[in-house]
């Protein structure tokens, strides 16, 4: 094991698989020399060039639809979004073209595409840049979503995105990039479809998505000292979803809170709340709690944007009102 | 390689403008340049949260575009957009309390930097998706023409922006229906560490007028006074329902994309060459020659400028901050 930032796993993975196949290109803005806003592409341009580690202009409809077609073609490109909030620039060619060419060509097409990109508030960027939209993603068949909370995850399920035949959202989170964790030495991936149980716990389960899974596992570390023993759970990918996982700690517990910063209305802990509701209610001690982000744009002011998202303290305070 | 139209120089107020109107333009650079320093202190001593993107440099494109329209004309802006708010005639005060985030900016701490709106001003607001104020304008634009106000549009954008595919669909719907808009791109020559050279391959962002049938202009975007003029002819035909006009300001920022990018991508002689054409004392010079203004009186502006900043960021700093449930308010649905 050795210890690297959120951002360099990122790369690791992309640098790795680059190595590995030949077909894996990346594009997107400023992410050659510059290295990318967030950093995480940083010395891959250096190391293969222009060709393979390419910059584009500002436009985020052509990076998406350019990525698609290169993709049905036989490359594996990588491609950034650089904020999850500008795809709705490219949400026709992620949308109704990556999602829907393999299965409306009857199975022809083949789209290994990745759409890189990042989410999330905390740094005062007002509603434009502090969305958190990987439900928008896992609505629609045809797309895979991960959202990585550790380096060792990031680097594991990208490396899995980049060799999946499917497009892919990886959905990073820009307060991450600059967060350390443990990552396996060697070769590893991660695989689609299985959670990670990040602390066992048999009194509340608390489901949390991106960087709420360190919220979440902070609340537990509180709650512990008062003898409250919480199991956290990270889906890792919402598509597909290990709801297996959900289930068996729900059945166990009793207690479900599921914890996103993204706005509470349908958002995705609404989908594993009816998923859980269909195949565990009567497991259910108590109505199960979503701590999510309010439904409001992400204001600009600190204050008024911690309001907005939920933190440590949300997710005590709901997993006592459930005892 | 087609050439765009030559620069007009600002020689050609050869029949002399009015010395108001000089004077004005250099307060309005005046009041930005200082304001931008300001900010860009404050925020690296961790005062403002959020992005900067400072407007150090570019002083002259929103004062000369700004001078030349009315005050109930209609401008949308972009994520580097404090200079076309002051050019437009906003308050310094309420806009630093803007940036600190208070309940007495222009948008009640909502906003912030990238946001910056005042609709009773005709500011239809700064964005933060690059190119998504362009067809927004030309909405307003289309207003304007059925409401038969005389009102005209100017929408700010960067040369970035204009590889958007909004930028296209809006230049050619304006076009289609001959709406009064002025489409105004100012090149800065990068948008964040790409080089315009590297977005297009082209000379000018102006030479596109051509394909939609509209006049692209390029113009020195660090001569307020060739702004302006380019500005005024294209705002009277405009008004006259003579439609769009696409202006490129060839101008530079002088520091990088935000505030604490070092802009390393850059070369140094290109941003020492930029510099020294700091388009302030270029003009100030101007001003003096033409004896529109003396030395002191030039000083003079200096001081009431500086402390008309100074007092706005008193003014933000003891504005109230917001209460967390504020966050609640101004939201219907
Ligand atoms: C749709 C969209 N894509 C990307 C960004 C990130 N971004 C913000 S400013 C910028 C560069 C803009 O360049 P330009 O239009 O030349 O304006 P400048 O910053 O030079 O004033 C980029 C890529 C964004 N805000 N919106
Ligand atoms: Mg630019």
């Amino acid at each position: 094991m050795s210890e690297i930032f959120y951002k360099e796993a990122v790369r690791d993975a992309l640098r790795e698989e680059m190595l590995r196949d030949e077909r894996v290109f990346l594009l997107g803005l400023d992410i050659g020399r510059f290295g990318g806003t967030y950093k995480a592409t940083q010395g891959l341009w250096e190391e293969f060039g222009g060709e393979r580690v390419r910059d584009t202009p500002l436009s985020e409809a052509a990076i998406a639809g350019c990525a698609v077609g290169a993709a049905m073609t036989g490359l594996r490109p990588v491609a950034e979004i650089m904020y999850i909030d500008f795809t709705t620039i490219a949400m026709d060619q992620i949308v109704n073209q990556a999602a829907k060419l393999g299965y409306m060509s009857g199975g022809q097409a083949r789209i290994p595409v990745v759409f890189r990109t990042q989410e999330g508030a905390g740094r005062s960027s007002a509603a434009q840049h502090a969305q958190s939209l990987e439900a928008w993603f896992a609505h629609i068949p045809g797309l895979k979503v991960a959202l990585p909370a550790t380096p060792g995850d990031a680097k594991g399920l990208l490396k899995t995105a980049v060799r999946d035949d499917a497009p892919v959202m990886f959905i990073e989170h820009k307060l991450l990039y600059n967060t350390r964790g443990e990552v396996p030495e060697g070769e590893y991936t991660i695989p689609f479809g299985e959670a990670r149980i990040c602390r066992e716990g048999s009194d509340v389960t608390v489901v949390a998505l991106s960087r709420m899974v360190l919220r979440a596992l902070e609340a537990a570390d509180r709650l512990a000292g008062e003898g409250i023993r919480v199991e956290v759970i990270d889906p890792r990918t919402i598509v597909p979803l290990d709801i297996d996982t959900i289930v068996a700690s729900v059945e166990k517990t009793g207690r479900l809170v599921v914890a996103h910063e993204a706005y509470t209305r349908c958002g995705f802990g609404a989908e594993i709340a009816a998923q859980v509701m269909e195949r565990a209610l009567y497991s259910l001690e108590k109505p199960l709690k979503r701590v999510c982000g309010k439904n409001l744009p992400v204001p600009f002011a600190p204050v008024m944007e911690n309001f907005v998202i939920p933190g440590a303290d949300d997710i005590v305070r709901a997993v006592k009102e459930l005892l | 390689m087609p050439e765009a139209p030559p620069l007009v120089a600002a020689e050609r107020a050869a029949h002399p403008l009015p010395a108001d109107l000089l004077k004005g333009l250099h307060r309005t650079m005046l009041r930005i340049r200082r304001f931008e320093e300001r900010a860009v202190e404050l925020f690296l001593t961790q005062e403002l949260p959020g992005f900067l993107h400072s407007y150090l440099g570019q002083e002259a494109s929103a004062a000369g575009v700004c001078a030349a329209l009315r005050r109930d004309d209609y401008i949308t802006s972009t994520h580097r957009g404090h200079g076309h708010v002051i050019a437009k005639g906003l308050q310094l005060d309420r806009m630093m309390a803007e940036l600190y985030g208070r309940t007495t900016g222009y948008c009640k701490g909502k906003g912030g930097s990238m946001h910056i709106a005042d609709f009773s001003r005709g500011i239809l607001g700064a964005n933060g998706i690059v190119g998504g104020g362009i067809p927004i304008a030309v909405g307003a634009a289309l207003s304007a023409k059925m409401r038969r106000s005389g009102q005209v549009v100017a929408t700010f954008f960067g040369d970035g922006a204009s590889s958007q595919g909004a930028f296209h669909e809006a230049a050619n719907l304006a076009s289609c229906w001959t709406l009064p808009i002025l489409f105004v791109c100012e090149n800065n020559q990068y948008a964040v560490s790409t080089h315009c050279g590297a977005q297009m391959r082209i000379p000018d962002v102006a030479l596109r007028g051509a394909s939609y049938g509209f006049p692209g202009i390029k113009v020195d975007g660090n001569d307020p006074v060739a702004v302006y003029l380019v500005t005024s002819d294209a705002v009277e035909r405009a008004r006259a329902g003579g439609g769009p006009t696409l202006i490129e300001t060839k101008t530079y920022k002088w520091l990088g994309h935000y505030v604490g990018d070092p802009g390393a991508y850059r070369p140094k002689e290109e941003v020492a060459g930029w510099k020294a054409n700091d388009p302030l004392p270029r003009y100030e010079r101007y001003l003096i020659e033409r004896g529109v203004m003396g030395e002191a009186e030039i000083e003079a502006v200096r001081g009431e400028v500086h402390a008309e900043v100074e007092a706005a960021v008193e003014f933000a700093r003891s504005s109230p901050l917001p209460r967390p449930e504020d966050a609640l308010e101004d939201f219907y649905a």
